[in-house]
């Protein structure tokens, strides 16, 4: 068996709130292959987001660890963490200017050389070839999240976090940029968290589900596995 | 007609300051009824504003007689209380008050130590403490401006912020476009007062430097100083702002912090 390029051990996260200390999640423990889409579920508020923040550290978990090809993300600097796991959100908030500009920005801000040929390959590959001198700011949703994927893409990460990248989109915009997401997972052979709350779409996309309930796993397994128990 | 009412230049000072206080309370009222929040601060302002003015009346009329230096320790309070009073602007900002002593220390400070070192300011107490005054109050309602619009844009725009860092950007490069446009907006007034000098107000220094009997032409240049300076002193403190700010908004892990 392949070594798991991301792995959570334990992950846990407590808020306060004035004197209050709150558990949002509880010992997550989880490994995700290269080209596997593990997808994570589960009711509004279970902690699927916060999970994913943890995971490339926008926040800061209270225990446990998570690995990156074996080395506990507290050794790598937070910039060399989240080039090496790229995240995508659920709006695709691109930054004013170019397309190019936006699909450059990760690399820009890393020292790797970008050129337009490379934004090029990479928009082509997301269906947007031809977009990289468009007003970024105008897109459409299922456009902008498209470039956002390629913005991601361009860190060449080896992790792909993505918190529900198609609830904001209409059904077809929602289709295609699943289709995509598929195809690159299966290509470059990143390992990906999926957040989603829509059974349907794990069941279509994800390799196992990762099911979780008030902060804590209720449930870890293939979809047809998981999803029965869910019925 | 108070002038009828009153002879002594103490006496009516007190008629016509009680005589504004109640105009500007019945502003107030109706402002609270309309359910302005800024309604309720009028009071406590005026009697504040009130009590401070005629206390540093008095410490001057006692420093008039000291010698020149006896200026800075009174400057340093007012810079250390106006940097109290920026904080409260932005209560939730971790180290508000020390970013705002920096801020201000480098740029009011810095202006006054260099002008008067120039001879730009007079350095007798008579001019030094109100012109070092007028830029040490301008320059907190620009570090207030400053650091309000900027927690304001993070919030606005903690997705793109959070974006940028999740491509591995640098929290000062994140936060980059938010700050420029905090210092954009907290220089308005500065640049605004600059661009209709003359034209829409004569200030206050002028018409009492004209009403002492100085020069017309002395007076407007020398006005034109001042603003300068207020100008200058507002933009070395929100540049010291754009230095020292980001620090504050993210932790140690460069994450934003929340609640800000």
């Amino acid at each position: 068996m392949p070594v798991p390029v991301l792995q959570a051990v334990d992950l846990s996260r407590t808020v306060t709130i004035g004197s209050e200390t709150r558990p949002i999640l509880q010992n997550i423990s989880f490994a995700v292959q290269p080209g596997e889409v593990l997808a994570i579920t589960g009711p509004s508020g279970a902690g699927k987001s916060t999970l994913l923040r943890l995971l490339n550290r926008l926040d800061e978990p209270s225990g446990g660890d998570v690995l990156v090809d074996g080395t506990s993300f507290r050794s790598l600097s937070p910039r060399e963490l989240r080039r090496r796991v790229g995240m995508v959100m659920q709006r695709a908030f691109l930054f004013p200017g170019t397309v190019y500009g936006n699909v450059r920005y990760g690399p820009a801000q890393h020292g790797v050389p970008f050129s337009n040929r490379d934004a090029d390959a990479l928009l082509e590959q997301v269906g947007m070839a031809g977009y990289g001198d468009r007003d970024a700011l105008t897109l459409s949703g299922g456009e902008a999240q498209r470039i956002s994927i390629a913005r991601t893409l361009a860190n060449q990460p080896e992790v792909l976090l993505l918190d529900e990248p198609t609830s904001a989109l209409d059904p077809d915009a929602k289709q295609a940029v699943e289709l995509l997401l598929a195809r690159v997972v299966r290509e470059r052979q990143v390992a990906c968290a999926w957040v989603t709350h829509d059974y349907a779409q794990a069941r279509r996309v994800a390799d196992r589900i990762l099911r979780i309930e008030a902060g804590a796993v209720t449930a870890l397994g293939t979809p047809a596995a998981v999803l029965l128990e869910q019925e | 007609m108070l002038r009828l009412l009153f002879h002594t230049q103490l006496s009516l000072g007190i008629a016509q300051a009680g005589f504004v206080a109640v105009t500007t309370l019945i502003v107030a009222i109706l402002a609270r009824r309309r359910g302005a929040r800024a309604g309720a601060e009028i009071p406590l302002a005026l009697v504040r504003g009130l009590a401070q003015i005629l206390l540093i009346g008095s410490i001057l009329a006692l420093l008039m007689r000291g010698p020149w230096w006896t200026a800075i320790p009174l400057l340093l309070v007012m810079i250390f209380i106006a940097a109290t009073i920026v904080r409260q602007r932005v209560p939730r900002l971790p180290g508000a008050y020390t970013l705002s002593l920096w801020c201000m220390s480098a740029g009011a400070g810095g202006v006054i130590l260099v002008m008067a070192a120039a001879g730009i300011i007079d350095t007798r107490i008579a001019m030094l403490v109100p012109v070092g005054s007028m830029i040490i109050a301008q320059n907190m309602n620009i570090q207030s401006l400053f650091l309000n619009r900027f927690l304001a844009e993070l919030e606005s725009h903690r997705g793109e912020i959070e974006s940028a860092l999740a491509l591995g950007a640098q929290p000062e490069a994140a936060v980059a476009p938010y700050l420029q446009a905090a210092f954009h907006a907290s220089l308005i007034p500065a640049t605004d007062n600059l661009r209709s000098l003359g034209i829409v107000w004569i200030p206050g220094i002028m018409t009492g430097m004209l009403l002492s009997g100085a020069s017309p032409i002395y007076a407007a240049l020398y006005q034109f100083v001042i603003l300068a300076m207020i100008f200058t002193a507002g933009g070395l403190s929100c540049l010291t702002a754009t230095r020292l700010a980001p620090s504050r908004v993210f932790t140690r892990f460069q994450q934003l912090r929340t609640g800000l």
